[in-house]
Order: structure tokens, then C-alpha cells, then sequence
């Protein structure tokens, strides 16, 4: 469990990025933490593995403060994965992802031999064990950043924007792996995003921040959706501009699923199909 | 070629002193301008001075400077030391920027993540931002290593052995072949070590090749 509890971030220039913020993460949950960008919510992110220290309030893991815990031994512990996969280009994919475990005096051996069951979880070909980050493409080296955030083996797994920079296929493959890896791991995440749609699939927790971290609304993805707390949060769901009022319209090839502007949003899967 | 063949062995040691001079001072260079470029490059309010600083050494003429260094250090005009130091400071004006450049070079994405990842201060700037940086301070360093080599020639007009004393030997007694080998010998010298120096990084940085695709 991550607990914020009333936790300030404010700049000597005078901007306040984060304004009394509280909130647990559920031990085992998925907690996205959605919003639009300068809202705070990677501030927020980083006050958990104290990249950032906030200037008041605290920041609890389980039962300890973090501000007692040395940053260096904090991070090792804690899997961090951001956009770009941030991975170190001047180390082949096995060592990237073995790089926590090595830090911390892992044998090479048994480190390497961890990231190549790492490598197998999130999809990874064992033959690009060798390679150099620059030749993965964007979804590749995002697998490996994943698999770097989880070879520690953390109870925690900060995501700051992780598939933020993929084409939507690709984005929504990782999410898919994301949500299996998660069935399987049940780890303690902390997600950011920008995209609404993103969030929807993969949190159980869904927080919607405005500005200065201001929590709009918090709740199950149902509850966001069918119940969204003020205009604010209907227009960040895109309930105001008709991209979440769905209707259901008959048609020669079966049932679809469209907008308030009519534009097919999908189709109705157990609905009547096509003919064959 | 006549010349040449005849003087093989003279040719040969002064090679020999050429290098002997220069290789310390090319390593002097690089050793010293990293702690200056890191801090350049980390402290920005030092950044200008610095720079700026180091830049001018280089506008030290050469000759006087070999002759001054002594009577602050208090060796003599021909020892190797003098030599060694006077190149050492055209090679700080050259690398300290490169080096700080280098460092500069090092994207933020990358220093963000390995702080996520729990490198300490220490262990990031050893196992992260040095080795990237490592192909812009090799740029840096192959001009510092031939400019070096080159610059060796001028103490010669004080008498110090090395390949530069082929030239003025030769000028002095208008043998043509004796200045022409110096020449050549000096140039076809920066760049075997400059050639080398691209074989060690090639060797110390595979990645910075497939990055390059």
C-alpha cells in the first residue's frame, strides 16, 4: 500500500505543482493516476521513490515514511519504468534489464539469468539478448523496460507515461501484456497518463487530477464513467464532446456501436454478426 | 628515399622521443580536463569562466611559453618535463570543452532513469554519463592527439630530440630530404595515433557503432 498523506510540492519560484494531496494505492491494485500534463501527477510519482521530496506532508510504504528511507536503497526496491523506456544505450538488452540486480551485487550469472525469464514474461525473443537498445524498436525497448522495472522483483512499479510514446497498435499490445503480467504478478502500480482511454483499461483505481494535483474524482472505472463527479471530469472523459455517449445502430453488417456524432466506436460483439 | 634508408635508425629514435613526448601529454590532457569539463558542465555558473579560461591557454605562443614554464617550475628548457607540461595546457585549452560537451551530451531521459533505477551519484557518473559521453570526448581527444603530435615539432627549435629536428636540422644544412621526412614522418605519425585512437573506441564502445546504423 502507498499512501500520500496530505503532501505538498510547491518551487522556490512559487509554483505549486502538487497542493495537499492525499490517497492510498491499494496493496496489489493498479492505480492510474490520469490528468492533463503540468496537473502534477509525475511529481506525484516521484515523491514515491523520492526523485522528488515533497515540501509538506508525507508519503507512507505500508507502515514506513519514506523520508526515513536513503533514496539510493529506496529506488533499488522500487521498479520505475518511464516513457522512452529511458533504457542506457550503452548496454545490451540482457544487461539493461539486469541492471537493478547488478547494482545491488546480484552475481552476473543469476542476474542474467533472471532477465531472460524477465525477457520471456513480457514477450521478448531471447535472441535480442544481445542487442543494443537503438536496434528495438519502440515497442520492443518498452518490453524491456518493463522487464528492467520488474527484475528486482519489487512489490511496487512506478509508471510514468510508459507507452506514452508507441503507435496505438503497438500501445495497445503492451497494455494487453501489462494486464496479463499484472493477473500474474499482482504487483502495487502506480500508472500516469495522459490518455483517458489508457486509463479505463488498465486501472482498478482511476484518479482524475486537475491542476496543482487537485483530486477531481477518484473512483472504480465504472464509477468515473457512469457517475463523473462535475462538468470537469465528464469533459476530460469526453462525455461533453459525445465520444463516450454511445449508441447502439442496426446495420446490413450487424450491430455497431457509435458516438453521439454517429462515428462507429466498434461493434456489438454479442450482438447478431455479420452473415456469413 | 636515399636519405631516408641511410638514416633509418636516427628516424627511429626520434620517433621514439617524439611519442615519448607527446603520448604523456595527449594522457595529461584528458586526465585533467575531465574533472574541469565535469565541473563546467554541472556547475553552470562556472561554465563561461572555464571555458573561456582554458580556451585562451591556447592563444600562449608556443616558443615563449617553453622558455617562461621554466623559470616558474624551475626545470630546464630542454627537459622532457617542460615539454610535457607546456603541451599538456594547449591540450586543456582543446579538451576541457569536449570533455564538458560531452557530459552535456549525456540526455536528461537517460540521467532521470538511472537515478529511478538507484544508481548513486558516484556510480551514475562512472557507469552511465562517462561511458556516453565517451563518443564525444574521443572526438575531442583524436584533435587534442594531433594537434599535440604536431605541436612537439616546435621544441625543437630549442634542441629538443623528437621528429621536428629532422626539419630544422635539415633547413640548417639545406638537406631537402632530412625537412621532408620530418614533415612526413610527423604527419604519417598523427595519423597512426589518431587511427588507433578510432580502433579504441570502437573496441571500448561496440554500441556507440550500432547506435550509428
Amino acid at each position: 500500500m502507498i499512501r500520500f498523506d496530505d503532501v505538498s510540492k510547491s518551487y522556490p519560484d512559487g509554483t505549486e505543482a502538487v497542493r495537499s494531496f492525499t490517497l492510498e494505492a491499494p496493496t496489489g491494485q493498479t492505480t492510474v493516476l490520469v490528468g492533463s500534463s503540468g496537473c502534477g501527477k509525475t511529481t506525484l510519482l516521484r515523491m514515491v521513490n523520492r526523485m522528488v521530496d515533497p515540501t509538506s506532508g508525507r508519503v507512507w510504504i505500508d507502515d514506513e515514511n519514506v523520508a526515513d528511507v536513503p533514496p539510493v536503497p529506496l529506488r533499488r526496491r522500487i521498479g520505475y519504468v518511464m516513457q522512452n523506456a529511458g533504457l542506457l544505450p550503452h548496454r545490451k538488452v540482457i544487461d539493461n534489464i539486469a541492471t537493478v540486480p547488478l547494482l545491488t551485487g546480484t552475481p552476473k550469472a543469476q542476474a542474467h539469468a533472471r532477465a531472460h525469464e524477465l525477457m520471456e514474461l513480457v514477450g521478448l525473443e531471447s535472441s535480442m539478448a544481445n542487442r543494443y537498445p537503438d536496434q528495438l524498436s519502440g515497442g520492443q525497448q518498452q518490453r524491456v523496460g518493463v522487464a528492467r522495472g520488474l527484475a528486482a522483483d519489487p512489490n511496487i512499479l512506478l509508471m510514468d507515461e510508459p507507452f506514452g510514446a508507441v503507435d496505438p497498435l503497438v500501445r495497445a499490445d503492451l497494455q494487453a501484456e501489462l494486464l496479463r503480467i499484472q493477473r500474474e504478478l499482482h504487483k502495487t502500480i502506480v500508472f500516469v497518463t495522459h490518455d483517458i482511454a489508457e486509463a479505463l483499461a488498465l486501472g482498478d483505481q482511476i484518479v482524475i487530477l486537475a491542476k496543482g494535483a487537485r483530486i477531481a474524482q477518484a473512483g472504480t472505472p465504472q464509477q468515473v464513467v457512469s457517475e463523473p463527479a462535475d462538468s470537469f471530469v465528464a469533459d476530460f472523459l469526453g462525455l461533453g464532446r459525445g465520444a463516450l455517449d454511445l449508441h447502439l445502430r442496426e446495420t446490413a453488417g450487424g450491430t455497431l456501436v457509435v458516438d453521439a456524432l454517429g462515428r462507429p466506436a466498434g461493434r456489438l460483439a454479442d450482438g447478431p454478426g455479420p452473415e456469413a | 628515399m636515399g636519405w631516408v634508408l641511410a638514416n633509418l635508425e636516427l628516424i627511429g629514435s626520434r620517433t621514439v622521443s617524439h611519442l615519448l613526448l607527446a603520448l604523456p601529454a595527449i594522457a595529461l590532457s584528458f586526465v585533467l580536463a575531465l574533472p574541469l569539463g565535469w565541473f563546467a558542465a554541472t556547475r553552470r555558473w562556472s561554465r563561461a569562466t572555464l571555458l573561456t579560461a582554458a580556451g585562451l591557454l591556447y592563444a600562449i605562443p608556443s616558443l615563449p611559453l617553453f622558455v617562461v614554464l621554466p623559470t616558474i617550475f624551475g626545470f630546464g628548457v630542454r627537459d622532457a618535463l617542460n615539454v610535457i607540461v607546456a603541451l599538456t595546457l594547449y591540450g586543456l585549452a582543446l579538451m576541457v570543452r569536449s570533455a564538458a560537451d560531452a557530459l552535456d551530451s549525456v540526455g536528461r531521459p537517460v540521467r532521470l532513469s538511472s537515478t529511478a533505477l538507484g544508481y548513486s551519484t558516484f556510480s551514475r557518473f562512472w557507469q552511465v554519463e562517462l561511458p556516453l559521453a565517451g563518443p564525444v570526448l574521443l572526438a575531442g581527444l583524436r584533435v587534442v592527439a594531433v594537434s599535440t603530435i604536431s605541436l612537439v615539432t616546435v621544441s625543437s627549435l630549442l634542441g629538443v630530440d623528437n621528429l621536428g629536428l629532422l626539419f630544422v636540422d635539415g633547413f640548417q644544412r639545406g638537406i631537402l630530404a632530412e625537412v621532408l621526412t620530418g614533415i612526413i614522418a610527423t604527419v604519417l605519425l598523427a595519423v597512426a595515433v589518431d587511427g588507433l585512437l578510432v580502433l579504441l573506441g570502437r573496441l571500448l564502445m561496440p554500441w556507440a557503432k550500432a547506435a550509428g546504423r
